[in-house]
């Protein structure tokens, strides 16, 4: 195998990470929709909450994606 | 990419002291936060304006962020996060707008933010709590073996904030302006592939308008959570956990 596949296949490897990504953000939001739905009075502070651990999550995804550009373009 | 490129600004004068285009937006950036401050707060009427609500609103966000979560010794840090919290979303919203410069997509300006957050933690908490605050790297109620294990991962975990807090602002803004080049081109080529692509190319089109509202709504929220971590970690440095 030459470096060039190798560099590609390991671009891909490093955005499984994503998978995990994806269950955290569904976890985050179903809560979410759980706790709105038992008490609607809470909605704007949880809300805040919901958005800054997306935000949190988010982040994690985009380290997978900077490992992925750094295999593949430095 | 071009657009992350940096370039001298301001022509001549620009080039002899390395003023790059980074720069200009920094200091445009300046401009507009302190013109909507300084505009806003102006007219000092009792119903305020449109201009005058805004700079309130801001002023007000900020300050119970910091209330809440630093607690009442929150008021002292104010102007810091507040000043910090309008950099980067000025940064961040000035980035959107085409043929801007966004100057936080440059893993050195983050970089240099966090290191600034992160000397400010450390040195509010020697200064509050003296040596006592190396007490912050050693759990409560923990069998006295396990703190081998534990205190190093405790400092590693304070130092990797650094590498956390800019990597997530750094790689929030790149990823974003990156993935709107890869649809824009997308675009063009699939345009250019025949007239049957046309309809598909005007769907991408589409996506791509919906992604640049989906980049002001990552702008906000990453320099809220900048924010927002620079007052836990001032809470943390203040109240040691």
């Amino acid at each position: 195998m030459d470096l060039a596949s190798a560099k590609e296949i390991g671009a891909g490897l490093a955005v499984i990470a994503l998978s995990g990504v994806g269950v955290g953000i569904g976890y985050i939001f179903a809560a979410l929709v759980n706790s709105v739905a038992r008490n609607p009075a809470a909605r704007d502070r949880v809300f805040g909450l919901a958005i800054l651990g997306f935000a949190l999550t988010e982040a994690v995804a985009l380290y997978a994606l900077v490992i992925a550009f750094i295999i593949l373009f430095v | 990419m071009s657009q992350f490129q940096l370039h001298p600004a301001l022509g001549i004068v620009g080039s002899s002291v390395n003023f790059t285009n980074s720069n200009l937006f920094m200091v445009i950036a300046g401009a507009l936060i302190l013109a909507l401050l300084w505009l806003g707060m102006r007219p000092r009427a009792m119903v305020p304006g449109r201009f005058q609500s805004a700079a309130e609103m801001s002023y007000e966000t900020v300050m119970s962020m910091c209330v809440d979560t630093i607690g009442p010794e929150g008021r002292a840090y104010f102007p810091f996060v507040f000043t910090l919290f309008f950099f980067i979303l000025f940064g961040n919203l000035l980035g959107v707008w085409p043929f801007d410069f966004t100057f936080t997509s440059h893993i050195v300006v983050t970089l240099a933010l966090t290191m600034l957050v992160m000397v400010l933690t450390t040195y509010v908490g020697l200064r509050t709590h003296r040596m006592h605050w190396f007490s912050y790297f050693v759990p409560q109620g923990v069998p006295k073996v396990l703190l081998v294990l534990l205190v190093p991962i405790e400092i590693l975990s304070y130092l990797s904030r650094i590498i956390s807090l800019s990597v997530r602002l750094f790689a929030n803004m790149m990823a974003g302006h990156v993935m709107l080049e890869v649809f824009g081109a997308f675009v063009v080529m699939l345009a250019g592939a025949g007239a049957i692509f046309w309809v598909p190319s005007a769907l991408t089109l589409a996506v791509n308008v919906a992604l640049i509202g989906f980049e002001f709504l990552v702008g906000t929220l990453q320099a809220y959570v900048f924010a927002i971590l620079t007052c836990i970690y001032l809470h943390d440095a203040i109240h040691l956990h």
